[in-house]
């Protein structure tokens, strides 16, 4: 039996082969399709884990604290733009409590926002962010000169400033930024500012932050720091907090930490029932777990699309198999006539569609794999942490999928040149 | 008997209109003979033979083969018969183009079951009909006169009883239509039963028994005397 399947095979084969620009042209439709497949699930893989790679170089010991109640799996609602004024500075003040937080070992509440750093005739638009003398130790920030401000000059509202590396090159390209006086400006239209912020505020330049490059897609050298209490209230013209993020000092007590830090705010808001929350505390790995869930579904989606296309390579080889049958009828009877069966003429027909997609699946991977090589390549020149991701169950997958379109797609003619009468197919012309 | 056709009728039905293309045949040809259908065009010898070499059923009537009754034989069983007890030799050839010679030979034996000794088969074959130097020659590299010896060589690969041989010099001019016709005579001597159809008299005369037939029904079925018999030899082509 398997003897005749080989043989079988081996007919198939060498009628293909007698075919070949033909051949090679009916299965361009299932290469692509296959090829389509493996290189998004390649770049999908690739990018969640650049994502991923973005995120954890934050620190996987960093727990944040978002103003309004978020579901378990969901994003806060604050990641959508919306103000929700519930954080105040008492909280940070709670949180730093040892008593109450022991595990916290640097607290650092943010407030931020878009403006333009004036110095001289120089002019920088970048973000800024508000925060106190512990981001220091939060965020592991060095500086190239000078130092980052205290505790106490955030809290009493000096008039301060760091600058990140790209703005003090721009505003200072000959150097002799520390000292220096710049002035913060926050355009009129910005809606987070209220109508009693002084239009320019001048500070002094006490640090420059050193060269960091790009953490979780935010360039990290695009922006200033000024005293939590001067972007909250100067800039802003606010009294709530945006965000509060805290280091906790192993990562094994993330867990912990954020159970204190709940209670904690609960009792700062009096909320009795957990429904009413009104904050969310996350830790890096929630965030990790909500982006894998975002990118997995869009690999999925994305890779259902290049399947479709699959769809359409098989009708590209059912309308040629049809052709071939309708060509091949004389053929067929002279088979017939000289003892092939019905199912050896099925067999040979659904064998030829089924080795035209198998072989369209196997180029098809092999053209996937190479493009999702030189992409990573490319995304790597370009500086990216890329990482070239093959997934064996996606080449699995298309491999047999490539099997399956042939058998759906092939049955039909193969069906139809069984059928065939050999007098009528001898006599065709 | 070898091949016993009793009250054969065969009717084309095309919508409410009947042709009647066999009516009553009845035609018993023994082993070892030589046997030549004539008959005018539409006559139905064409027919006749796909009855009698399972390329068609008959609408009623019986036919046994090596006296087995072939009426409730099954598909499968009628290409086995085809496959193993007959070989057919037709007027276009149908070889299978971008294909060897040697693998056109082969193509019966891939529907045969046998698990072994193909090569060494169609070779023998190929020898027979005097085209063993040209195994690996492309079927659209040979001339005409060698592409009808292949297909003879086909047609005796599975070593049949019988071989049915449909206008096999209709696409030769004469030099090579005389050397198949030797090949025929050839097999016929060796004890192979051959039932050739033709239109041509003296094609007709290689036979030593002639039947007519027209407008379906047999009206002559004849020996022919030694006398009248045509003995063709084999003629070499020239070298291309």
């Amino acid at each position: 039996m398997n003897n005749t399947l080989f043989k079988e095979i081996k007919i198939s084969i060498k009628d293909l082969l007698a075919r070949k620009g033909r051949s090679f042209l009916t299965i361009l439709g299932i290469i692509i399709g296959v090829a389509g497949v493996i290189i998004i699930i390649s770049l999908g893989s690739g990018a969640q884990s650049l994502v991923l790679g973005q995120i954890t170089k934050l620190g996987s010991n960093l727990v944040g604290v978002l103003p309004g109640k978020s579901s378990e799996n969901g994003p806060p609602t604050a990641v959508f733009g919306v103000q929700i004024k519930t954080l105040k500075l008492s909280d940070v003040e709670a949180i730093k409590n040892k008593g109450k937080v022991p595990n916290a070992i640097a607290v650092a509440a943010f407030v931020s926002g878009n403006a333009t750093i004036i110095a001289g005739k120089e002019s920088v638009d970048t973000s800024f962010t508000a925060t106190d003398g512990s981001y220091v130790r939060v965020q592991n920030t060095e500086m190239t000169k000078g130092t980052f401000f205290s505790d106490e000059e955030a809290n009493s509202g000096a008039n301060v400033i760091v600058l990140g590396y790209d703005v003090a090159t721009t505003l200072f390209p000959n150097g002799g930024e520390i000292g220096s006086v710049v002035k913060i400006k926050v355009p009129n239209n910005n809606p987070m500012s209220s109508n009693e912020v002084s239009n320019s505020i001048p500070l002094r330049v006490i640090g420059v932050q050193k060269k960091m490059g790009t953490v979780a897609f935010q360039n990290q050298d695009d922006q200033v720091f000024i005293p939590f209490s001067v972007g909250q209230r100067q800039v802003l013209g606010i009294d709530y907090i945006q965000f509060i993020r805290i280091k906790i000092d192993d990562p094994a007590n993330v867990k912990t930490a954020i159970a204190d830090i709940t209670r904690v705010l609960r009792e700062q808001h009096r909320i009795h029932n957990i429904e009413n929350d009104d904050f969310s505390v996350r830790d890096l790995a929630d965030a990790i777990k909500l982006l894998t869930g975002i990118t997995d579904n869009l690999r999925i989606f994305l890779g259902l699309m290049a399947a479709i296309s699959l769809i359409v390579g098989g009708i590209g080889i059912m309308n040629i198999m049809l052709v071939n049958v309708t060509e091949r009828t004389r053929e067929i009877g002279l088979r017939k006539a000289i003892g092939a069966t019905r199912k050896n003429i099925r067999n040979q027909f659904l064998l030829e569609s089924i080795v035209l997609t198998f072989t369209g699946g196997i180029l098809g991977i092999i053209f996937g794999i190479f493009v999702s090589y030189i992409i990573a390549i490319g995304a790597r020149l370009a500086g990216y942490d890329w990482a070239f991701i093959i997934s064996p169950i996606a080449v699995i997958l298309a491999a047999t999928v490539s099997i399956v379109v042939g058998i759906v797609f092939g049955l039909y003619p193969a069906l139809k040149a069984a059928k065939l009468d050999p007098i009528v197919a001898l006599h065709y012309e | 008997m070898l091949i016993e056709l009793k009250n054969i009728v065969k009717n084309y039905v095309n919508g409410d209109v009947v042709t009647r293309v066999l009516r009553d045949v009845d035609l018993s040809v023994d082993e070892g003979e030589f046997v030549a259908i004539m008959g005018p065009s539409g006559s139905g010898k064409s027919t006749l033979m796909h009855t009698i070499g399972f390329l068609d059923r008959p609408t009623s009537g019986t036919y046994l083969f090596d006296g087995e009754n072939t009426q409730s034989f099954t598909d499968d069983e009628l290409a086995r018969i085809r496959n193993k007890r007959i070989g057919f030799v037709f007027q276009s050839f149908n070889l299978l183009p971008r294909t060897s010679v040697l693998d056109n030979v082969m193509l019966p034996l891939l529907y045969s079951g046998d698990k072994s000794g193909y090569e060494s088969r169609a070779k023998k074959a190929l020898e027979s009909v005097g085209l063993g130097e040209r195994i690996h020659f492309m079927s659209n590299q040979i001339s005409g006169g060698q592409k009808q010896r292949v297909a003879i060589a086909r047609a005796l690969v599975c070593d049949p009883k019988v071989i049915f041989a449909d206008e096999p010099t209709g696409n030769l001019d004469s030099k090579s239509g005389a050397t198949v016709m030797h090949i025929l005579e050839e097999l016929n001597k060796e004890g192979r039963t051959i039932i050739l159809v033709t239109h041509d008299k003296q094609v007709a005369l290689h036979a030593n028994r002639i039947v007519t037939i027209r407008d379906g029904k047999i009206v002559e079925d004849r020996l022919v005397p030694n006398s009248e018999r045509v003995h063709s030899k084999e003629i070499k082509e020239e070298e291309e």
